[in-house]
């Protein structure tokens, strides 16, 4: 945040008062301000080399009270109770239990009732919280800051910097308000926000900047919707996304294991309450989006910023103007296969994924469940279920969504982080294309030669019944077309049914 | 960590925007748990291809990357930047960083020196011109030298004292321990804690 130097009065943003709360030295003449970090969250992928790290240099972990780890991007999805097959994956997670051992941290291991993805679990613990900073070595910790919290990705040299001593020397962020008014059409979700804001603003647009997501379309969102916006603000380039918190955050915060309790509870939503951006705040920029006219989205290249309403063509690279924007698209086009002018809808899949810290928590699942329940996917196409964490699977089965899933004929896997990034045995097959509710369209991340669409869960469940990309309004024109039994105009004014979906 | 000063190399052009970690080092590779031999990782997998650029001479002894802009965004992994190093690239060139990218890369003694695209467009034809042509970059003067040609880089003032002091940041912020440990003190006691489990 730039702490203006300016004499004139005015009021902070969210953003700069987590930060200003945080300070333990205020940097001078450039030097960074070093920073207090509350919540430190592990994996086993980008820790091994800082608990190496520690170990040479003969350093304890300051705050094992203050960290906690999961088993989630190596591990397998299915027969979780055997020996994990690649002895790489292996090594690494076995390199995590002995090095949590060492150094006193609480770990979740695979087949834990809270073992799951790392960004699923600490909220649904009730550790991430209003107010707080939270990292760890994975970007997709923007996530946290759906709760009012500053949470960022971190390399592995700074995660043995936070285990050795808590704090994080860094340059205060600048502050970007992403404001969204309006009211969401029904099959219109949180990740078509976040897809469309970051559509407009490119994959560098944030850089250097903390996000703040405002507006009537932001504050009528769940947790959950609010967690898959600021996950994927990494995606814009910005290390963290931020949404101030109000009785919706508290609400799914009380009576979770770690929320304050008692007078705790108190003291600290009073507190809470204080963090909304003053009224003569003044963000470093600002963008602006219209939720009444939000479509379903999905991409259709190999950047997440890549992406259109699934309404539209694959767009004609030739117009655009900057070179190496065009460059981009050519390529991108080349590597997913597609021709512009080509219809977004008329493109078949051949796996959909529904999972991943984007969307892979129980209201995601219920929301994909609705969809499909009922219904037959679409012959040829492989449908893959992945809960985010252990305990959002039992809360799934507890309400039969894994019965939906399975009579459908979905695979109902055990939770992880799974085909979302290539690295444990769920990914796709070279040319193999895939609707993925996942965060990363780029060449190869779901797999050597794979093609991904980012998509809703909504968008991800329509597509696994018709077999192309589809939202459920299509479900909704082809439903009204078995009830008339008549000719259809075949218009697919998608504006017109809206109304009769969901 | 070795200071950094001033680096002489091959420089290598790689004419693309958006290279995201993921195409730096893809994650079947993140499964090690050592923090260095990911040369081979690196540009896994453009390089199956025979035409890739660090597969032809004379690029593939280069030390000096000259990329497009929004170089290295995406995935935190660090292992990205332990893959450049490996391989044996001193500095990377673009108009853009990802900003964990370029922390990282300032942790690992790697020069992410940011250039402005038009400049990096005249090292791409100088490099067109003479392939195998070697670059300058001198972090003191925060210049790029290329032939005739002298352009000017930026890199944040802190990142660069560290990197020509070659500094450990953790024994730098462990002087103010004092500070930190008064900080914890006056921390509330709502504040989340992973001890005891609940």
């Amino acid at each position: 945040m730039t702490i203006s130097d300016s004499p004139v009065h005015r009021g902070k943003t969210l953003a700069e008062k987590v930060w200003e709360d945080h300070l333990v030295v205020k940097g001078e003449d450039g030097t960074p301000d070093l920073i207090y970090i509350d919540l430190h969250l592990v994996h086993e992928v980008t820790s091994p080399q800082a608990f190496d790290g520690l170990r040479v240099a003969g350093r304890p972990v300051r705050r094992p009270d203050l960290t906690i780890a999961t088993e989630d991007h190596n591990t397998p999805t299915a027969a979780i109770d055997k020996p994990i097959a690649d002895l790489t994956s292996r090594t690494q997670i076995d390199t995590l239990r002995r090095n949590a051992k060492e150094f006193g941290i609480r770990l979740h291991s695979l087949g834990d009732v809270e073992q799951g993805i790392v960004h699923v679990v600490g909220p649904q613990l009730g550790l991430t919280m209003p107010g707080i900073t939270v990292v760890c070595g994975d970007s997709h910790t923007s996530t946290h800051g759906a709760f009012g919290a500053m949470a960022f990705g971190i390399g592995t040299s700074e995660v043995e910097h936070v285990m050795a001593t808590q704090t994080l020397p860094l340059k205060a962020f600048k502050t970007m308000a992403i404001t969204v008014e309006g009211e969401l059409r029904p099959g219109v979700t949180a990740k078509d926000i976040i897809l469309a804001v970051i559509a407009k603003i490119s994959t560098g647009g944030g850089q250097g900047y903390v996000l703040e997501y405002r507006g009537s379309a932001i504050r009528s969102l769940s947790m959950e919707g609010r967690m898959t916006i600021c996950n994927m603000s990494i995606e814009a380039g910005a290390r963290a996304g931020m949404v101030a918190p109000d009785e919706i955050t508290f609400e799914y915060l009380k009576g979770r294991p770690h929320a304050p309790e008692g007078e705790d509870w108190d003291a600290a939503v009073e507190y809470w309450k204080t963090l909304r951006t003053d009224d003569d705040a003044v963000f470093d920029a600002e963008v602006f989006l219209d939720a009444n006219e939000l479509e379903p989205f999905v991409t259709w290249g190999t950047n997440p910023g890549q992406g259109v309403s699934l309404s539209q063509p694959v767009p004609d690279p030739s117009v655009i103007i900057d070179p190496n924007e065009r460059a981009a698209a050519e390529r991108a086009l080349e590597y997913m296969a597609l021709e512009a002018g080509t219809p977004m809808k008329d493109i078949a899949v051949d796996t959909v994924f529904i999972g991943s810290c984007t969307n892979s928590r129980i209201e995601d699942l219920r929301a994909a469940a609705d969809i499909v329940r009922g219904r037959t996917k679409a012959e040829n196409v492989r449908v893959m279920v992945v809960p985010g964490s252990a305990r959002v699977r039992i809360e799934a089965e507890a309400e039969g969504l894994d019965k939906v899933f399975k009579d459908f004929g979905a695979d109902w896997r055990f939770a992880g982080c799974s085909m979302c990034l290539g690295m444990n045995p769920d990914q796709l097959e070279p040319g193999e294309r895939c609707a993925s509710t996942s965060n990363r369209n780029f060449e190869g991340r779901q797999g050597k030669g794979g093609r991904t669409h980012l998509v809703s869960p909504l968008v991800a469940a329509a597509t696994a019944v018709r077999g192309t990309l589809s939202s459920p309004w299509d479900l909704a024109i082809d439903d009204a077309r078995l009830v008339d039994a008549g000719p259809s105009t075949g218009s697919g004014n998608a504006a017109s049914v809206n109304g009769s979906v969901l | 960590m070795e200071k950094v000063s001033v680096i002489t190399g091959v420089a290598v052009p790689l004419e693309r925007s958006n290279i995201d970690t993921d195409q730096i080092i893809p994650a079947v590779f993140l499964k090690r748990v050592t923090k260095t031999g990911f040369d081979d990782a690196l540009f896994y997998g453009w390089r199956q291809d025979p035409e890739f650029v660090l597969n032809k001479e004379p690029f593939k002894a280069g030390s000096v990357l000259v990329a497009g802009p929004d170089f290295g965004t995406g995935s935190s992994r660090e292992h990205a930047v332990w893959a450049l190093r490996d391989y044996g690239f001193k500095a990377v060139l673009s108009a853009r960083f990802g900003d964990i990218f370029r922390g990282n890369s300032g942790k690992q003694g790697l020069l992410a020196a940011q250039v402005a695209e038009a400049d990096i467009e005249k090292i791409w034809a100088l490099i067109d011109a003479q392939p195998g042509l070697e670059v300058t970059v001198d972090l003191p003067a925060k210049t790029v030298t290329a032939g005739a040609l002298t352009v000017p880089f930026e890199i944040d003032d802190y990142t660069r004292w560290r990197l020509l002091e070659g500094l450990d940041d953790i024994g730098l912020t462990l002087r103010d321990e004092a500070r930190i440990t008064e900080f914890e003190g006056r921390r509330e006691s709502w504040r989340p804690k992973t001890l005891p489990v609940k």
